[in-house]
């Protein structure tokens, strides 16, 4: 190149089209900045001073009542009314107007394609939390005392921030396939092929491994999220308690199975019981990688798809039913066990 | 009560008008907005955009586009939550039928100069467009499918000739596993809607082999997939990926893990991975992408899959984008007059990617190189067309009948379970919902 050529840059013009970014509706602005919480403060400064008027022993009665309604309001009109709605629906057929009873129970239940469904959501159930709890567990007590705790964990918890749609798409890569003649781009094939000299395995269509593949996907993805807050529960373990085991003689397997793991166990519990409901919710990574196809198929996309793509009301309920009666039980032990955490304090 | 969508023989009258180019409708300047629905990324949202262009210049419309490749639930989602796009470009009409009778599209019928599409567009294609005898789609352009793509290099250095008739292709197969190659590439990864090119393939060889009533029986659910000629469809397609896969590049691994625009990649390596590879006309937007780009004419030229039966001779599977208005607005109208022109249709055209014009105007001289055109006379000569059987379906038919493609590769002896599987669904999904 001539050594005289003068550098030039030349940027790109910023164009920035004020008028789309600017288009927005300023009186539902306004409205939602200023009016809402304008609305709400004359809730509870007009009702008080109704409450105000009632005789002074039953106004502790009531006021809470005053508080807690527009909540109750909107829950009921947005979770429990659907909910509702969706239950009835189940009972009836793909048009919303013939009463079927559990007919639709009864034809999902024996349809071969929802049971590999069912026993997939199973696995999804017994490996998601179970994995993300062991490998959370186990980097939090690893890198409690380690000198670069910090940065280690930040990093591990870093695909937390990922969303899922874009974790796929980086585990694509690690899945890759390439046939057994050529070099293997993706890495773990490279594994198999260079380390172990086996064949190279489509993990994404292949029925054998593919549920696993996606679930360790997820796995991935919550570890971090277990791991900071498992941590935060062993630091709350009061160091004089870990001495006094040292001073009497106990070494450290026998305090971290004696000591330390009964007294994360409240937290273990609360976040291994979210890990299930987040198993049961389980949608995205199966949706955009398989699609459901391979045997991967799992409830929340097969609902997806009976709703979006065949309109049939009927099973689309169905399923959300069962999915509403598998997250109930651990609901309902969530809530006990977080009660008594709390009552413990 | 029969669908009222006719799908008939079309396209030779639309390539044929060689006269002079269209001129352009340009109608002063609307300004404003259009919002797109469309399922166009990479090379083809570039073309899109380049289409688009001078509908924004000579109109002041700005265009504003998303795209998903799941565009059946997202159409719908929209609509039922009271914010449709104002135009949706859709691969399939499946859906769109479902949202005309539930009227959710406008009716063009007096909102676009129809006596002017009709002096543009051969009759079969506005036809096409219609749904219960409204017209409610426009078709952009066309792509012809079963089209089987191949190395003329690698070729003639084998000496293989072009398979004219469904025997010669067969000896082909044999000749090149013969001498030690693998006769087809097949590629099936399309994320959400993996399996369709498992599909195309099967419902050319429907047509070719059935014929057209058949054909239109079967995706209007009438036809059971249980039926002789839907499954012989299947044994027939087992027979090019011949036993235990062995005429395919890398085997069943290989297809259901490899992206359909990267099947055709094994034409160019050296020595050639397989020597054939069966795609739609759009396939070469998805060849431009590769490294080195392989030249059309030199390193790639394409030959019509031969006639399974000469009873059906020169039939094939057509499909198009279909433009429909999910909101009027004037910028809506606009640009559906806008993408029926010979200057939109052109621009397709000659950016390549396999689009055939569906506008008289466009002369068969316009299209980039020899291979575009051949593809343009092979639409000319067309006997028997028909559109896209699994883009008519109802989508959770669509989406079986995908799924189905992908089971039938994985495991050929499951054939009878995966087509009563078929048939169970075909048994709810034609319902109204």
């Amino acid at each position: 190149m001539d050594a005289m050529t003068p550098l030039t840059v030349t940027l790109p013009m910023l164009a920035v089209d004020w008028e789309t970014l600017l288009s927005v509706n300023l009186p539902t602005l306004l409205f939602v900045v200023i009016g809402v919480p304008l609305v709400l403060v004359g809730y509870i400064v007009g009702f008080d001073v109704l409450v105000r008027r009632l005789p002074k022993r039953s106004q502790p009665s009531v006021r809470p009542w005053v508080w807690v309604a527009p909540a109750i309001f909107f829950v009921g009109l947005i979770l429990v009314y659907p909910m509702v709605g969706t239950v009835v629906r189940s009972f009836f057929d793909r048009r919303g107007d013939a009463f079927v009873g559990l007919g639709n129970f009864a034809r999902l239940l024996t349809d071969h394609g929802i049971l590999i469904v069912l026993r997939n959501n199973l696995l999804w159930l017994l490996l998601y939390p179970g994995l993300v709890l062991l490998f959370g567990l186990l980097l939090a007590v690893l890198s409690d005392r380690v000198k670069f705790e910090k940065p280690v964990k930040s990093l591990i918890f870093m695909p937390m921030a990922i969303s899922f749609v874009a974790m796929a798409i980086i585990w694509q890569f690690v899945y890759y396939y390439k046939d057994p003649s050529e070099p293997q781009t993706g890495i773990l094939n490279a594994i198999v092929v260079n380390l172990f000299h086996g064949l190279p395995i489509t993990w994404i269509q292949d029925s054998r491994f593919n549920n696993f593949a996606l679930i360790f996907i997820g796995v991935w993805g919550a570890t971090g999220f277990a791991m900071v807050i498992l941590s935060a529960a062993l630091k709350g373990i009061p160091a004089e308690l870990l001495e006094a085991a040292r001073v009497d003689g106990a070494n450290e397997r026998t305090i971290f199975r004696r000591i330390i793991l009964p007294l994360m166990m409240p937290t273990i519990v609360v976040v291994g019981t979210t890990m299930v409901i987040f198993a049961l919710k389980a949608f995205d990574v199966v949706y955009v990688m398989t699609a459901g196809n391979y045997n991967t198929d799992i409830l929340a996309r097969r609902m997806y798809a009976e709703l979006y793509s065949a309109g049939n009301y009927a099973n689309a309920s169905a399923l959300a039913v069962i999915l509403l009666l598998a997250v109930v039980p651990v609901l309902i032990f969530n809530l006990r066990q977080f009660r008594a955490v709390e009552a413990r304090r | 009560m029969g669908r009222l969508i006719r799908v008939v023989a079309l396209v030779s009258s639309a390539i044929l008008g060689l006269s002079a180019c269209g001129t352009s409708t340009s109608s002063g300047k609307i300004g404003g907005t259009v919002h797109i629905l469309g399922t166009w990324t990479g090379t083809e949202k570039d073309s899109f955009d380049a289409v688009m262009k001078p509908f924004t210049d000579q109109t002041g419309v700005k265009i504003s586009f998303e795209a998903t490749r799941d565009l059946d639930a997202i159409l719908q989602t929209k609509i039922a939550a009271g914010n449709p796009p104002d135009v949706t470009g859709a691969p399939g009409v499946g859906t769109l039928i479902k949202l005309a009778r539930a009227g959710k599209l406008v009716a063009l019928d007096d909102k676009l100069d129809v006596s002017q599409l009709n002096a543009n567009y051969g009759a079969d294609w506005i036809n096409l467009g219609k749904i219960d005898n409204k017209l409610y789609t426009v078709y952009a352009w066309a792509a012809l499918k079963g089209l089987v793509w191949y190395d003329p290099k690698a070729f003639q250095a084998k000496g293989y000739q072009v398979p004219k008739t469904w025997d010669e292709l067969m000896t082909l197969q044999n000749r090149i596993k013969s001498d030690g190659g693998k006769p087809w590439c097949v590629a099936l990864e399309s994320k959400a809607s993996s399996g369709w090119p498992g599909t195309d393939w099967h419902k050319e060889i429907v047509l070719s082999q059935s014929g057209s009533t058949i054909y239109d029986k079967w995706w209007q659910g009438k036809q059971k997939w249980t039926s002789p000629e839907i499954k012989q469809a299947w044994t027939t397609w087992g027979q090019i990926l011949g036993a235990g896969d062995s005429n395919v590049y890398g085997g069943k691994q290989y297809m259901v893990s490899t992206t359909f625009g990267d099947g055709g990649q094994g034409l160019f390596t050296s020595p050639p991975k397989c020597y054939m590879f069966n795609q739609g006309s759009f396939i070469t937007s998805f060849f431009d992408a590769y490294t080195p780009k392989p030249t059309a004419g030199t390193d790639y030229a394409v030959f019509p899959l031969p006639d399974v039966s000469s009873a059906n001779a020169g039939a094939h599977v057509v499909a198009g984008d279909a433009f429909v208005i999910t909101k009027d607005t004037p910028q809506a109208r606009a640009l559906l007059k806008y993408v029926a022109t010979a200057e939109a249709q052109d621009i397709w055209v000659k950016r390549g990617g396999g689009k055939i014009a569906i506008n008289k105007q466009v002369s068969l001289n316009d299209y980039p190189d020899a291979i575009s055109k051949s593809i343009a006379q092979v639409v000319v000569d067309t006997k028997i067309a028909r559109y896209d059987a699994g883009d008519l379906m109802p989508s959770d038919m669509q989406q079986a009948y995908w799924s189905a493609a992908l089971k039938f590769v994985t495991d050929q002896s499951k054939l009878d379970s995966i087509l009563a599987d078929l048939d169970k669904t075909q048994a709810t999904a034609y319902a109204s919902p």
